[in-house]
């Protein structure tokens, strides 16, 4: 069975604070939820689908489920880190497609910098019982900036990509955010001035990085029946895939992520090709990410990474492919350190011609979204959504 | 301030959190050796220890003691740290390849695929860990 044209993404909501002092976990994940399903056309007595990951309070779907009033009869918390909502999104076409429900809810939301949480830089435990690979890496302080830097520096060798073609898909990022009232980072910045910022964990500088920021945002995913009584534009699913890579027993290699599996079969799905994508919502923790990405999808030949992306071919009326309309995390927004939930809202954005006028791609009919959660050079989850506006 | 790469500052090292099933593992790195896990069914090792091979799945799988050479497959010196470390992939003799740190070396120097071999360096209380020096 696939998925291919049988679920749509009927509402979209992405929460406008960058800084939640004041609104607790819970308010943030249903303020989304309401925006979404207000987006969309319904109410909250259409959801009979719920989904959610780690940055949800409680256990798996259950508190929000119970604080927002949902009456479900299917749930799904899969956490796959930030790749989870992208993964979401194709397991909520999967149980419309078997009858399992008909409007799905999938809500993100965190507060890190509210809590001040040293997000990127800080070896971090889990706690509880430790994980089996916990004692053979915890000790030598991998950090989330560090083992991103790994698989640069070893692309870096391998391909001989440069921090300067890194720096251009921040540049891009940033070309795109000055257009996005509620991105945390506004200014254009240039290759110079990103390769120029403070070294953080080499090759990536700080500049490479993702902001880190407060929010949240939500999804509603509906069945063809429930799509065709909306007034909103339709964006209809064409493929799903997800992958989790892992360091292969020790057979560990760091010039590509879970995406080469992803693509292949998301695009095999849908019936379509890299060359047909008009818009693509790629996964930017780090610059290295969107990279090795963009490769692995199928948009250039692995190692050619670095030469794709330079000279603005990533800006939106520039470049061959206009990626993260919206700031992306580079420049917009990371909520709750989880960037594949907004990448899955600009290609809705994109697909129905409401992204902003000085970014929206002309006749955008064909968008992908990819999100990695994780870490890239530890172990992560990979997920790709192709959508089509109909 | 200057960036101190030299390695020179000792680094507080948490101690590995032992379960039962690697405890052999610790207990040899106490005594200046490092273990690799190895299949006897499918001949592959791998890294971390496992007594089922994550390979063939058989739990024919024996402990081998490693060479301690190897090459140095990634890396990144982390500057946002009290004392800069750096943390990388060493590709072992033996095959596999694991997460450790390169230490006792000017970091500004490392370069992918350099030869490398093991010290040990201690921890605030349990076994010491297998690192990686400049051969």
């Amino acid at each position: 069975m696939s998925i291919r044209g049988k679920a749509y993404i009927a509402g979209i909501y992405e929460h406008p604070t960058r800084l939640a002092k004041d609104i607790s976990l819970a308010q943030l994940h249903a303020q989304s939820a309401k925006g979404a399903l207000e987006d969309a056309g319904l109410s909250l007595k259409d959801v009979d689908g719920y989904f959610c990951a780690g940055d949800a309070p409680g256990l798996g779907p259950m508190s929000m489920v119970e604080y927002m009033g949902i009456r479900p009869r299917h749930v799904d918390s899969t956490d796959t880190g930030g790749s989870s909502y992208v993964l979401h999104v194709g397991h909520a076409a999967e149980a419309i497609a078997a009858g399992k429900c008909k409007v799905a809810l999938i809500t993100l939301a965190g507060r890190p910098r509210a809590e001040g949480m040293a997000t990127g830089t800080v070896p971090r435990s889990r706690g509880g019982t430790p994980t089996p690979d916990e004692p053979f890496e915890f000790p030598y302080g991998p950090t989330v900036v560090n083992m991103y830097a790994n698989c640069a520096m070893r692309h870096m060798y391998e391909f001989g990509t440069t921090s300067e073609q890194l720096a251009w898909i921040k540049v891009a990022a940033s070309h795109h955010a000055q257009y996005n009232p509620h991105a945390l980072l506004k200014d254009v910045v240039t290759v110079e001035e990103v390769v120029n910022s403070p070294m953080i964990s080499d090759p990536l500088h700080r500049l490479d990085c993702c902001v880190i920021t407060d929010g949240g945002g939500a999804i509603v995913v509906v069945a063809p029946e429930i799509a065709a009584k909306l007034k909103r534009p339709k964006v209809k699913l064409l493929g799903a895939s997800e992958f989790i890579k892992t360091q292969m027993g020790g057979k560990v290699d760091l010039t590509y992520s879970g995406a080469r599996f992803t693509g292949a079969a998301a695009f095999a799905e849908a019936g379509v090709k890299p060359a047909d994508i008009k818009y693509a919502s790629i996964y930017d923790s780090f610059t290295i990410t969107v990279l090795m990405q963009l490769e692995d999808l199928g948009f250039c030949e692995k190692g050619k990474g670095g030469a794709f992306v330079s000279d603005g071919n990533l800006i939106a009326g520039q470049g061959k492919l206009p990626f993260n309309t919206d700031g992306g995390g580079l420049c917009n927004n990371h909520p709750a350190n989880r960037g594949g939930l907004t990448k899955v809202l600009e290609a809705v954005r994109q697909l129905r011609g409401e992204a902003h006028p000085k970014v929206q791609v002309q006749n955008c009919n064909l968008a992908i979204a990819h999100g990695t959660g994780g870490s890239l050079g530890l172990r992560h989850g990979s997920a790709t959504v192709i959508l089509e506006r109909e | 301030m200057p960036q101190e790469t030299q390695g020179t500052r000792e680094r507080k090292l948490p101690p590995p959190a032992i379960a039962p099933e690697t405890q052999a593992y610790w207990d040899a790195a106490a005594k200046g050796k490092l273990l690799v896990r190895k299949c006897t069914a499918c001949g592959e090792a791998h890294h971390y220890p496992r007594t089922i091979c994550p390979f063939c799945f058989s739990d024919k799988t024996e402990w081998i003691e490693s060479k301690g050479t190897g090459t140095l497959y990634s890396y990144s010196v982390m500057r946002r740290a009290p004392v800069p470390y750096a943390i990388g992939y060493v590709t072992l003799a033996e095959g596999p390849r694991m997460l450790t740190n390169i230490v006792d070396c000017d970091l500004d120097t490392l370069k992918c695929e350099q030869p490398v071999k093991l010290v040990f360096k201690p921890t605030d209380g349990g076994p010491p860990l297998p690192m990686f020096t400049p051969a």
